[in-house]
């Protein structure tokens, strides 16, 4: 056996040899040694006792693990729709030119490459890039080319001006719940004060909801967790926002931690469970230092570790563990699988995480802002807090805020706000649709702006995407058509097919070689995808064509062909090699030039 | 009080065993469900999703939903085949599946299956995927490209071979299966034709060599009687309580579903 390289030992003993943590033990050997090798790669199964497929399969499912060299300084920019209305293309393109790149070519020297990545969640300060998982936000074309400079004069990030790297909160609307003054630990001690089951019936009373998107009611998943005979049980909180338009979850992180720590440990006290995860997304891994810096302030508290709050048998402790770039993770039981060192593929379920979650236990999978809610809750008091919002959307809801509007950013408002009063707040004018929820979820044209935010009308996630008047919402199709394609899983025949092949419709729609011919081959793909599919993933990629092929028709319609089908071959294109060869460019040597 | 453990299938009523999901219920009863990467041996995969049903008016993968009792589910309907008929043209635009030229012609469950659906065409343009062909292990073929990501072979060399010769990697239309060697290539395994791995692949993804045509076309398993016969005359062997004869053991080889699971 060769020697195993001092940089993989170390990692491989820092996470105890135990294959669990495969992501992150591929991550962190990454970190030292810049890819993953394929001697590499065997070092770390050879060291973990598995078989060496098991970490290609990793490398090649995960967009930020990489089997081939990248760039000493590798730039990736966010492409979401939002970055491309704010003219991400010309900058990137600005960029290539620049540093003499092609799109995902390595620089000769291996000093950079330039590339695309899925939504960051800057969309409120884009156009913006991750330069070497830090985030650079609000691109202009002078500090792209600053950025070139930099690049090759080869500069250290450390010696980067730290404002580049700078990302705002931006909240420009608080309610009850980012206005109210807060110190960790009270919410807590109310929920030692009335016991675990005092404390599942306090979130009963404020009928709180998941504010991931699929809205299941908090309770309950305390409760069958709680009751499901098991010793071990788990808390995780889901951080991997990777909703095109989402950024409410990296605001609390950033600012509001406390309470998302917090309402972990009221799970914990709720539920008994022992062991608390934090899965954050690789977009946000920027944001780990000063998480980790607090949960050590928190042991030094001992808000974490043995017999919390003075409770005997209270034991819970919070670990971060991190994504590397797959939307599909924001799925539970995906995000269960890549805790334990697989591809992110969703589980077949039932069984549901409550009951056979992580490691097959007891696990309540939160997301970010729901845990900022479940503390809430606590300090309120259930009935008060059922007090605000709708009869089933208690309590208020963050929205973030992006696209054509003068004032993008985080708003809290009360669930049950009108689509209108959010566009009037936020500054939008000639408003001409809204994308709610992000690339899976709706999008409402002005004759719906008098609709409800609200489980009862429009439920959402917390994205919302503003567009003009002015603006094609085929090209929002066709960003999402794509971003799809890339996250597709590849688990279920639908999905891994059926988006790909949504994506070179819509290709050859907005191409303008469409013909009502791909409209309706759209409409039956997107049935059998939604009605099919394993997980929300494929179920939901067809909802943004669905809605603006509905609304929006006449974007289509001017880029379709009046006939009734073109190939998706182009055979007049096929032969230019040949007139090439020939020396020929006249009319005879053209495909249906005498037709 | 006893429940009666019984769903109804297209209004046929089809008792079920303790334990038994919707797909393993009809196979055992004789009730034909279109499936490509459910395997009698193996616990449900609900990946390539041919057998969605309707259980009680919302779909469903039938081979990984329980049965439970009363349940009404509808599988042989015009609107739930046109669906499949869907599936199957995306798996063949996927991948490579020439079947003249195909050494599985007539034991495979792609091709059965898009006869018995009466699937007439690809449909959509192919995506021609080159994901590799590895002939370096003497008596077995690889041939990645008419891969359906079943993942029966990965679950059999892991879980009854105890080899995890395969896996499957890349993520999207990129998947693909790698092999458990330094080199990638198969015939640095110690994969065998002895294999469970090595005969359950639904397709002519992994394939014996030199025996690509010992049984000529129009004499194998699919040639006379469809999948929906097989399931038929595999019931009525099993309740006729005969002796296991040549043809269904070349049935439970070939790998076609039929059901195994003991009752009770």
């Amino acid at each position: 056996m060769a020697s195993v390289h001092p940089a993989i030992e170390s990692v491989l003993d820092r996470h105890r040899h135990d294959s669990g943590r495969l992501l992150q033990i591929i991550r962190d050997v990454q970190d030292s040694l810049g890819w993953i090798a394929p001697e590499t790669a065997a070092s770390i199964a050879a060291g973990l006792d598995i078989a060496k497929p098991r970490v290609d399969s990793m490398v090649q499912f995960y967009s930020f693990l990489y089997d081939r060299p990248v760039g000493q300084y590798r730039i990736l920019f966010s492409d979401n729709i939002t970055d491309r209305m704010q003219g991400s293309i010309a900058l990137r393109d600005h960029m290539l030119r620049r540093l003499h790149l092609d799109l995902g070519e390595v620089s000769a020297d291996g000093l950079a490459s330039v590339d695309m990545t899925s939504c960051t969640g800057m969309c409120d300060q884009g156009p913006a890039l991750l330069l070497n998982s830090r985030p650079i936000a609000r691109l202009t074309l002078r500090r792209i080319d600053e950025i070139c400079e930099l690049v090759r004069a080869r500069v250290p990030l450390s010696e980067w001006p730290s404002y580049y790297f700078r990302v705002e909160d931006s909240i420009r609307r608080a309610d009850k719940m980012l206005g109210s003054s807060y110190a960790i630990g009270k919410a807590l001690q109310i929920a030692v004060a009335l016991g675990p089951n005092g404390v599942i019936e306090e979130m009963k009373k404020s009928s709180l909801r998941g504010s991931g998107g699929a809205g299941f009611t908090t309770a309950v998943k305390l409760y069958v967790c709680r009751n499901t005979p098991e010793g071990q049980r788990y808390i995780i909180c889901n951080a991997d926002e990777g909703e095109p338009g989402t950024f409410k979850d990296r605001v609390l992180l950033n600012s509001f931690a406390d309470r998302i720590f917090e309402g972990m440990l009221i799970c914990s006290y709720a539920t008994g469970a022992g062991e608390g995860i934090v899965y954050l997304r690789g977009e946000y891994e920027y944001l780990r230092a000063q998480l980790e810096t607090r949960l050590s302030e928190l042991r030094a508290k001992r808000l974490l570790g043995a017999g919390i709050c003075g409770v005997p048998g209270f034991d819970f402790d919070i670990e971060i563990s991190m994504g590397a770039g797959a939307y599909v993770c924001g799925e539970e039981t995906a995000l269960i699988e890549s805790l334990e060192g697989k591809p992110g593929r969703p589980r077949v379920r039932p069984p549901y995480p409550v009951t056979n979650g992580y490691k097959g236990r007891p696990t309540v999978v939160n997301n970010v802002e729901t845990l900022c809610k479940i503390t809430e809750v606590m300090r309120l008091g259930g009935a008060a807090y059922a007090g605000l919002g709708t009869k089933q959307s208690t309590g208020t809801k963050l929205i973030s805020v992006s696209g054509d509007c003068e004032r993008p950013g985080i708003y809290e408002y009360p669930w049950g706000v009108r689509i209108s009063t959010i566009l009037d707040e936020c500054g939008a004018v000639d408003t001409g649709a809204v994308q709610v929820s992000g690339a899976s979820g709706a999008c409402l044209a002005p004759h719906e702006f008098g609709r409800r935010v609200a489980f009862e009308d429009i439920p959402t996630a917390g994205s919302f995407i503003i567009f003009n008047k002015n603006r094609d919402m085929v090209e929002m199709v066709r960003n999402f058509a794509h971003f799809f394609a890339h996250e597709s899983c590849g688990f279920c025949t639908p999905c891994r097919v059926g988006t790909s092949l949504m994506r070179d419709l819509i290709e050859k729609v907005a191409n303008g070689h469409g013909a009502r011919y791909e409209i309706n081959e759209m409409m039956r793909l997107r049935e059998v995808m939604k009605a099919s599919s394993h997980c929300g993933l494929g179920q939901t990629a067809t909802n943004a064509f669905h809605d603006t092929i509905q609304k929006f028709r006449g974007d289509y319609e001017r880029r379709l062909i009046t006939h009734d089908f073109e190939p998706a071959f182009d055979m007049d294109a096929a032969l230019e090699r040949a007139r090439e060869v020939a020396g020929r460019d006249d009319a005879n040597a053209h495909l249906g030039a005498n037709a | 009080m006893t429940i009666e453990r019984y769903i109804t299938i297209d209004g046929e009523i089809v008792h079920f065993g303790a334990g038994q999901t919707i797909l393993q219920a009809a196979l055992a009863a004789g009730v034909f469900i279109p499936h490509l990467c459910f395997h009698p041996d193996f616990g449900p995969h609900a990946s390539c999703k041919l057998c969605t049903v309707t259980v009680d008016g919302r779909n469903g993968s039938a081979c990984a939903t329980p049965a439970m009792p009363g349940q009404e589910v509808h599988s042989d309907t015009p609107e739930l085949n046109a669906r499949r008929r869907v599936l199957l043209q995306m798996l063949f635009v996927e991948g490579n599946h020439f079947c003249p030229g195909c050494a599985k012609s007539g034991n495979c469950k792609l091709q059965a299956l898009g006869y018995e659906l009466e699937m007439f065409n690809a449909h959509y343009a192919h995506f021609y995927p080159n994901r590799g062909l590895d002939a370096s292990h003497p008596d077995i073929l690889l041939d990645r490209n008419r891969c359906i990501m079943c993942e029966l072979c990965v679950r059999a060399s892991r879980d009854v071979d105890g080899k995890s010769v395969f896996a499957l990697a890349g993520r999207g239309r990129a998947s693909h299966l790698v092999i458990n060697s330094p080199s990638g290539k198969l015939g640095e395994t110690e994969f065998a034709l002895s294999d469970k791995a090595a005969h359950v692949c639904p397709v002519g993804a992994i394939m014996p060599k030199r025996v690509g045509y010992s049984v000529p076309i129009g004499e194998r398993q699919f040639d006379h009687d469809s999948l929906r016969q097989k399931v038929k005359k595999h019931t009525e062997w099993r309740s006729s309580g005969e002796e296991r004869d040549g043809a269904t053991k070349e049935l439970v080889n070939g790998s076609v579903a039929v059901n195994s699971v003991k009752e009770g």
